[in-house]
């Protein structure tokens, strides 16, 4: 291949991801010093196109940036008024008291929101304070440098790649993109990152960590008959119809506008491979309670996102040379909270005080440990610290179980600080805990009625993704064969089911199978890359813009 | 020569488009938008003409809300040269009607005197394909509309259209408004250095009332509907089921 060149930018500080962590960080620099140059990269088509969460904001992080967010005119309006957990059975529904819950789980105070709205206004409030925020610009590479005894550095990205053709070689529109060079580069790519990944092994980030652990959030966004809407109500179910196929909940928010936020996570460690989630999230809506409340409604958004769910113990090491990793990156979600977005900005303001006290002292392209203390004593460390067991007791015990046994270790951790289990390890990661097909029945799901339910791909249009096609496929198979010689006999090849998006085929060509990756229904969700049980799938950036266009989301 | 290029920020091409619950138009709050994608191969071929030694400058223009500087920020990236902004609208949901546009440009000619305008042959949103035609006949100019080439020489523009059956050429002469088809050209990217570099061009804010032009919208929009859903289809099993079915359904 012939040699690329490109023109390089230096800035003190280059930030991969306008999310709520990246936001936050490049806010919070021009705040200490406006003279700092500071970079935000988005591989999403503007702010926000790909910013998918529940969401459930707890305002610390964005009253820490903004003491005076009300009067600025954030989109986070719709306070929290009821809060309601049910335990669903196929028809009932029995609901759980508030009272036996720790205050942690409370949700007073704490805002319903569209996230990618958040983030839209925040780059607003970036971009007033001089950030210089590239949407369309996926970061694809990392440049590495080396330090004087030898050991490498990360010192900048490239990004702005445009115009490869399939085979991977130089098209006529080619684009080298630009190498922007950072004293620090902060990593702030959401759930697997790409990047993040790279930097993770590179530096062996997670060693003597617990393996992350995942889950998969589905999306709708409906208008419902106003005279079901409660604006305000926040609704969490467990239970069906998941049951003990897989771990996980639903989701019902009632924003504003007559909008509800209906969702899905599906834990990803899963054992049995005929788990379909996308058509446990459909067959959900099917319930009573939730069938009641969207009939004569529309849906008008849908989309997927992986989420970290590993918690204290899974962090990994959040520095290194040349750079931080924030948020979810790391992965900072509180699990029983079911919020990650709080400690997402918090990350991305403690990376931000500590990479300005660094370049203030003349240092450059070092580790940031005083980020990594800021996080493990800080706000953060205290939010995520406590509940560090839900989620293995979870995996061990089953639903039941876990609450009773993760409800009791939030109360000792909260009210005095210890824990009877100690710190529980998650065992095996999500792939690995995937178990062969012929051990499991395969399940039988309805048909989705096109009226509450609806099939994968009619759903992926609501999704707003798309791929240039005459681009390399970004989803990567280290062995091209091992979809149809491993996957397809042990586990029946789960890439058809788990994918929220449709991605993964496995069809007949001539009297054979034939493993299809329609790479342009992608919804940017990485779920390929955390649940392959073969670890054979490797998620890498597309083009920039390409992938979902979410609204509202 | 001068090009002028009228671009429009749309509702992106790959957003699934929504109708407001009240039927009043497409619900367009926080939906992707972007440059009217002829509108890009508008620019694209003004700026091949620069880069050709044709034309010596490229101006873009866009009408709308304040956000359509988004528009002109990538047609600057994309190699024009200077912008004009006029904001028409507060809301985004406010379209400025083709006659308006039309009679904004003729302004926007007057004082720039370009010697062609190329614009794209319609928007995505409201497929109206009337504001080229519109601004010629205000000029007085020759149009050669739906381009898929374009060639300038001795003070013509050489336009080739696809029309039914076959290739049409015409022969305008320039001054001239010329709109664009989706097989005039493949529009370059907009790149990071170039995008960089055109946070730095001169782009002038303007107001329809610095024209003396009255924007006030004379259509009025009746009902905005979805196309109706498309009924599920029957996979069957032989021929004669196919022929039953047929008859069943009274088309055969």
């Amino acid at each position: 291949m012939t040699e690329i060149t490109r023109e390089a930018m230096d800035y003190d500080v280059v930030i991969v991801g306008a999310g709520p962590s990246g936001l936050s960080a490049a806010i919070r620099l021009k705040q200490i010093d406006p003279a700092l140059e500071v970079v935000v990269l988005e591989k999403g088509s503007e702010v926000g196109a790909h910013i998918l969460s529940g969401a459930v904001l707890d305002p610390v992080g964005l009253a820490t940036l903004f003491p005076d967010w009300k009067d600025k005119g954030a989109p986070v309006t719709t306070e929290v008024k009821e809060d309601n957990f049910y335990m669903l059975s196929a028809s009932g529904k029995v609901r759980i008291p508030n009272w036996p819950m720790p205050k942690l789980m409370s949700n007073h105070g704490n805002y319903i929101v569209s996230m990618g709205n958040v983030c839209r206004w925040l780059a607003e409030q970036a971009e007033e304070l001089g950030v210089e925020i590239f949407p369309g610009m996926a970061a694809s590479q990392i440049v590495w440098d080396t330090n004087e005894d030898g050991s490498p550095r990360v010192a900048g990205v490239v990004a702005g790649e445009f115009g490869r053709e399939p085979d991977g070689s130089i098209g006529a529109n080619y684009e080298p993109g630009l190498e922007l060079r950072g004293k620090y580069v902060f990593f702030g790519e959401g759930v697997r990152g790409s990047l993040s990944k790279e930097v993770i092994a590179k530096f062996d980030l997670s060693a003597g960590k617990e393996p992350q652990k995942f889950g998969l959030g589905m999306k709708e966004i409906w208008e419902i008959d106003p005279a079901k809407h409660r604006e305000g109500t926040v609704s969490h179910t467990m239970g069906w119809p998941l049951g003990k196929n897989a771990g996980g909940g639903s989701f019902i928010y009632h924003a504003e506008n007559n909008q509800v936020f209906i969702g899905l996570v599906t834990h990803l460690n899963y054992e049995n491979p005929h788990v379909f989630p996308y058509m446990e999230f459909q067959r959900l809506k099917h319930h009573p309670m939730i069938a009641d409340l969207l009939e004569g409604g529309k849906r008008v958004a849908y989309g997927a996102r992986a989420i970290s769910e590993g918690g204290y113990q899974s962090l990994p090491k959040l520095s290194f040379p040349g750079g931080v990793l924030l948020g979810c990156s790391a992965g900072m979600v509180n699990v029983p909270r079911i919020k990650g977005n709080h400690n997402a900005m918090l990350s991305g303001i403690a990376a931000a005080e500590a990479a300005a006290g660094a370049i203030a002292a003349e240092r450059a392209g070092d580790e940031l440990t005083a980020y990594e203390t800021a996080i493990h004593e800080g706000p953060v460390g205290k939010d995520l610290k406590p509940v560090r067991n839900v989620k293995p007791l979870w995996a061990k015990l089953g639903l039941m179980g876990s609450l009773a046994f993760g409800g009791l270790d939030m109360w000792t951790n909260s009210l005095f600080g210890f824990s009877f289990f100690g710190t529980l390890k998650h065992g095996k990661s999500d792939a690995e805990a995937t178990g062969p097909a012929d051990k499991f029945e395969p399940i039988d799901y309805p048909k989705p009625d096109g009226v509450l339910s609806f099939d994968r791909l009619t759903n992926v249009a609501f999704a707003a993704t798309n791929h240039e096609e005459s681009q390399p496929c970004h989803l990567k198979l280290a062995q091209a064969d091992v979809p149809i010689s491993v996957n397809l006999p042990k586990f029946d090849e789960p890439a058809q089911r788990y994918c929220p998006a449709g991605v993964y085929e496995v069809v007949e060509k001539d009297g054979k199978p034939e493993f299809v990756i329609n790479f342009q229904n992608c919804v940017h969700c990485k779920t390929c890359d955390i649940k392959d049980p073969s670890q054979n799938i490797t998620w890498t950036t597309p083009q920039g813009a390409d992938g979902p266009n979410y609204p509202n989301m | 020569m001068k090009i002028l290029v009228p671009v429009k920020r749309v509702i992106d091409y790959n957003v699934k488009v929504r109708v407001k619950s009240d039927g009043s138009g497409v619900d367009l709050a926080n939906v992707k938008m972007s440059m009217n994608p002829f509108d890009e191969i508008a620019v694209e071929e003004a700026v091949r003409l620069k880069e050709k030694g044709i034309a010596t400058e490229v101006v873009a223009v866009s009408i709308g809300v304040a956000k359509s500087e988004d528009a002109l920020r990538t047609a600057l990236a994309m190699g024009a040269d200077r912008a004009i902004l006029i904001t028409a609208a507060d809301d985004v949901h406010t379209d400025i009607e083709p006659l308006a546009v039309a009679k904004l440009l003729d302004k926007v000619v007057e004082v720039e005197e370009p010697g062609l305008v190329i614009a794209g042959k319609q928007a995505i949103d409201n497929d109206m394909n009337a504001t080229g035609q519109m601004l010629a006949a205000l000029l007085g100019w020759g149009q050669a509309t739906s381009a898929s080439a374009l060639e300038i020489a001795d003070g013509t523009a050489r336009v080739t259209r696809e029309v039914d059956g076959g290739l049409q050429v015409v022969e305008v002469k320039l001054p001239a408004i010329v709109t664009c088809d989706l097989r005039l050209n493949e529009p370059r990217y907009a790149s990071l250095p170039n995008i960089m570099k055109a946070k730095k061009k001169p782009l002038e804010k303007m107001t329809p009332a610095d024209y003396g032009v009255d924007v006030t919208p004379r259509l009025e929009l009746v009902k905005t509907d979805e196309p109706a859903a498309r009924a599920a289809g029957q996979i069957v099993g032989s021929v004669d089921e196919l022929i039953s079915k047929l008859k069943e359904a009274g088309v055969a």
